[in-house]
């Protein structure tokens, strides 16, 4: 079998003020590689000005299992939703 | 002037060609995108360069002038003024990133001296490039690091990739008489100015990556006046074989 590169999951900011959004993943032997990795997969059309790795054996996510008990509870409460303001027109990047 | 544009866009050229072949055969997938990538930066300088001596060269006198696939795919060996190293061929893993590291010690010390230049048109050329150019030599410095300081097979083929390569590495700080010429006139790179630089780059990136240069050896020349090593005329019957077959096809 082959020895494979670890796997790093990529963040793009894609202008300044906005989060870094996950852009996708790819295979680095270290930090310093994914970031250069990243720079050539995903931001050559232009599609950045910062970028984040974070080793994919480093994130913990949530258990499919549990998504009864973590997101049922939150449909119901449509209260929690900005929806019942009226927004003027002249507000704009809403 | 001409010619000596000529030189910086066939060096980028035929490394760009030479870069494109790594295409769906890198050692991994992420390397791919990133050969390929240094080979746009690098087409995209030549053809630049290709564009402005056709305009220095004017129309012709049926009214038509050269456009940059007239430099690129209608010339002949001898006619291309590109350094020997860049022409060798990509061997494995170890030696295109070796070849590549010499090349981009020389190149961005040069493109940054190019920015000063008297002339308008080169220093900005220089101004745009030179941001291209920095990434390269970060890219091939890492992987000088990686393989040469890595595995003791790394170590190996990096260094045996210097031994084969380091012949050609003088002729990039050597000036011939047309980079002599343009220098004294302020408009190219002196090239003896920047050799400190370059020599000082090299050692320590090699240095670093526990490699070894050779000392003493013969340095090869001739690419920059046309005279080649047999590996030219084979890229260029590649490169050039649809243009030569059929003449003004376009796609």
């Amino acid at each position: 079998m082959k020895n494979e590169w670890p796997l790093w999951e990529v963040f793009i900011r894609s202008k300044s003020g906005l989060s870094h959004k996950h852009v996708g993943s790819l295979h680095a032997s270290d930090a310093e590689m994914a970031v250069e990795n990243a720079r050539d997969l995903y931001t050559r059309r232009n599609e950045g000005v910062s970028i984040w790795v974070v080793a994919s054996k480093d994130i913990t996510a949530s258990d499919p299992d549990d998504s009864d008990p973590l997101f049922e509870p939150a449909k119901d409460k449509i209260y929690r939703h900005p929806t019942f303001y009226e927004v003027p027109n002249e507000v704009t990047h809403m | 002037m001409k010619n000596y544009l000529l030189q910086l866009a066939d060096n980028a050229l035929i490394l760009g060609h030479r870069l494109g072949e790594w295409c769906g055969h890198a050692p991994e997938m992420e390397l791919d995108i990133a050969l390929t990538n240094i080979a746009l930066d690098l087409t995209g300088q030549a053809r630049s360069l290709y564009q402005r001596v056709g305009e220095l060269e004017g129309a012709s006198s049926d009214g038509v002038s050269k456009t940059e696939d007239d430099y690129a795919y209608l010339r002949d060996v001898w006619e291309f003024r590109n350094v020997l190293l860049v022409e060798q061929p990509n061997g494995d893993f170890a030696q295109t990133i070796v070849r590549q590291f010499i090349f981009d010690s020389y190149h961005f010390y040069m493109c940054r001296a190019l920015t000063q230049s008297t002339d308008e048109w080169l220093s900005g050329f220089a101004e745009k490039s030179l941001k291209e150019i920095t990434y390269h030599l970060r890219f091939s410095s890492e992987w000088m690091q990686r393989l040469g300081d890595g595995t003791e097979v790394s170590h190996a083929k990096m260094q045996t990739a210097i031994e084969s390569l380091w012949t050609y590495s003088g002729e990039l700080i050597t000036p011939n008489e047309i980079e002599k010429e343009l220098a004294s006139q302020g408009i190219g790179v002196d090239l003896n100015k920047i050799k400190p630089e370059v020599t000082a780059k090299i050692s320590e990136v090699l240095a670093a990556s526990n490699l070894t240069a050779p000392e003493g050896i013969w340095m090869q020349k001739g690419g920059k006046d046309g005279r080649h090593s047999e590996h030219l005329g084979y890229i260029l019957a590649e490169m050039q074989f649809l243009q030569r077959a059929y003449p003004g096809q376009a796609w």
